[in-house]
């Protein structure tokens, strides 16, 4: 019975000094009387070795084909690429491939295209959106449902059906090869607007109230009361309308002709085209147009995450 | 709690004008120029009723893409509703580096679909590292020709869509599993059952709602594939990895048959709608299991 409690005590703080988190409560175990790192139960042990091998295996999964693009576009011209079994390390490590390319592939023109287009659909999107939420969320006004009902049946109609007549639209309009053009079409969402009236609705109302009562008017009470209380869906909104921008294909696709407007997708596809087998450029080129989004991730990847868990009620 | 007529208004007229001309007047327009000729060259189209539906319904490739797509559908979902939800378990664990490993695991997320698709196809190459893994394991004698095969361009393509949204849905049902609260496990583990049998028990059941929205949003994603099909294979060989999407982008943008893309359009249309309505039937109920 002591004996039991004894080890029971020692078992509490076990997984705490491990890595200080609170674990499950397992079964009590024998445990030598004191070392300075606890040992961790033959089964915790084998559980452990088995999760980390399993994840390993998947990160194999999911970077390997961007590993070996990477090899690849590595590898120096006397380098047999298509040598089998394929060398995934290799020879002499070059990057006289990343030079080349970059010759004939006006990455930094293509990445300005993408980042003016990714700002610009951002900042239309956090505008409009938050702008429709308003009167959704805190006023009343004869057919508020009904425009509500409408914005969110938008969510159904697909895109592809829609590129057709938006293009004829955008054609008329002159707005073939321009940033504009490129934007529009996505500068709001209802998805958007959806996301900011869930947000102004968890505001008190007592906020609008004595904000009126000061003399605000109803742009004054938006801006200056209701928009930085709702900043956190803010930030999701701007990664998921940054997302969608920045990866857009089909519309880039249809839209542009004019080769010194195309965003990165359109850029690298044309890759494939210009260098129709030469897997180095092809391969250096890829690398070098997914660095930038990379390094946007690798500094905000707790907001992609969270933003993707939020952005889980869109269709 | 004065407030003047127009003022509702002025803060939804950004918005209502680019949703409604970017998506209703277009959508209205779709329809309309599914019941006509238009073709880009003449000026003004002609009304033809609904030939162009009944040209669709005799095309032997509509058909065969429809059901392309259907089967892209029964394979690609079931595949990123479950899947997923093993990675998020994984993921779910107190081990050091887990937040390192699903970063790694979101990566393809972020990543365009069009480095992805040449990734792949490198990947896919005859002489590639797929075939050689394979080779090395036993499982194939002969190099496969994954993307220049009629009989597995399609399905290499799917892997590849797979393998993109795995990190996404992963991320979604995290979510799910952090709010199931530990202390039924704590019960279970006192109760002398396995780990399998807890998923199976506790697990899926308490993840039902995240199923149902990743079983909705990967069938409505599903339904529009084109870009990995655009990169890897342009719909070849044979037409062997068309889908819908691709079918109405050929027709609409390379024939210039802009009325005839249209009715296919609208007949993407209805099956996405189907989904759809399924969809926010759902979410209606969760709002108001939630209220109440």
């Amino acid at each position: 019975m002591n004996q039991n409690s004894e080890a029971l005590k020692q078992e509490e703080q076990a997984p705490l000094s491990e890595d200080g988190q609170k674990q499950p409560y397992t079964k009590p175990i024998k445990l030598k009387k004191h070392r300075k790192k606890p040992m961790l139960s033959p089964r915790k042990m084998w559980q452990k070795t088995l999760s980390y091998f399993m994840l390993i295996i998947v990160s194999i999964i999911m970077v390997g084909p961007f590993l070996w693009l990477l090899a690849t576009s590595l590898k120096s011209g006397s380098e047999n690429i298509f040598a089998y079994p394929p060398q995934f390390i290799p020879e002499n490590p070059t990057l006289a491939n990343f030079g080349a390319v970059l010759e004939y592939f006006p990455f930094f023109t293509y990445l300005f295209n993408s980042t003016v287009v990714a700002i610009l659909t951002v900042g239309a999107n956090l505008l409009f959106c938050s702008l429709a939420a308003y009167p959704l969320a805190r006023m009343e006004f004869r057919g508020k449902n009904i425009v509500f009902i409408l914005i969110i049946s938008t969510m159904m109609i697909p895109f592809q059906l829609l590129m057709i007549p938006i293009y004829i639209l955008a054609l008329n309009l002159g707005l073939q090869n321009t940033y504009l053009g490129l934007v529009l079409p996505h500068a709001t969402t209802a998805f958007g607007i959806f996301l900011m009236r869930q947000a102004f609705l968890t505001i008190p109302y007592e906020l609008d109230e004595s904000a009126r009562m000061d003399g605000a008017n109803a742009f004054q009470i938006w801006w200056r009361i209701l928009m930085p209380l709702v900043k956190p869906s803010m930030v999701t909104l701007a990664i998921f309308t940054f997302m969608m921008a920045w990866g857009d294909f089909l519309w880039p696709l249809i839209i542009l002709n004019d080769q010194s407007m195309y965003t990165l997708p359109l850029g690298v596809q044309s890759l494939q085209g210009n260098f129709s087998s030469n897997w180095r450029y092809i391969a250096a080129g890829s690398i070098i147009s997914v660095l930038p989004i990379i390094i946007v991730f690798a500094i905000l990847q707790r907001y992609f995450i969270e933003g993707a868990m939020k952005g889980a009620v869109k269709g | 709690m004065k407030q003047r007529k127009f003022t509702p208004m002025m803060f939804l007229l950004p918005g209502c004008i680019i949703l409604g001309a970017f998506i209703f007047y277009p959508m209205i327009q779709a329809i309309w120029l599914s019941f006509t000729d238009y073709n880009m060259i003449q000026q003004n189209p002609d009304f033809i009723g609904v030939a162009n539906y009944k040209e669709l319904f005799a095309d032997e490739l509509f058909w065969k893409v429809l059901g392309q797509t259907l089967l892209y559908l029964i394979i690609v979902v079931p595949a990123l509703v479950f899947l997923p939800i093993f990675l998020a378990i994984l993921v779910n664990q107190q081990l050091k580096g887990i937040t390192f490993f699903r970063s790694i695991y979101y990566l393809p997320v972020v990543t365009s679909m069009v480095v992805v698709g040449i990734a792949w196809k490198w990947m896919y190459a005859d002489q590639g590292v797929l075939n050689f893994i394979l080779q090395s394991l036993g499982i194939i004698d002969d190099p496969v020709h994954w993307l220049t095969s009629t009989s597995t361009s399609l399905f290499a393509i799917m892997a590849v869509t797979i393998w993109k949204g795995l990190g996404y849905y992963m991320v979604i049902y995290l979510a799910g599993l952090q709010a199931i609260p530990p202390n039924l496990y704590e019960a279970a583990d006192i109760d002398g059952a396995s780990k399998w049998r807890q998923i199976i028990h506790i697990t899926i059941p308490l993840l039902m709602p995240s199923i149902m929205i990743v079983t909705i949003m990967s069938s409505i994603s599903a339904m529009k594939v084109f870009e990995e099909i655009y990169v890897m294979t342009q719909g070849g060989p044979l037409n062997s990895s068309m889908t819908l999407v691709y079918y109405i982008y050929n027709q609409a943008f390379d024939s210039l048959e802009m009325g005839y893309a249209s009715a296919a359009g609208v007949i993407l249309f209805i099956v996405t709608l189907m989904f759809s309505i399924v969809n926010i039937a759902f979410m209606n109920k969760r709002e108001q299991a939630m209220k109440g």
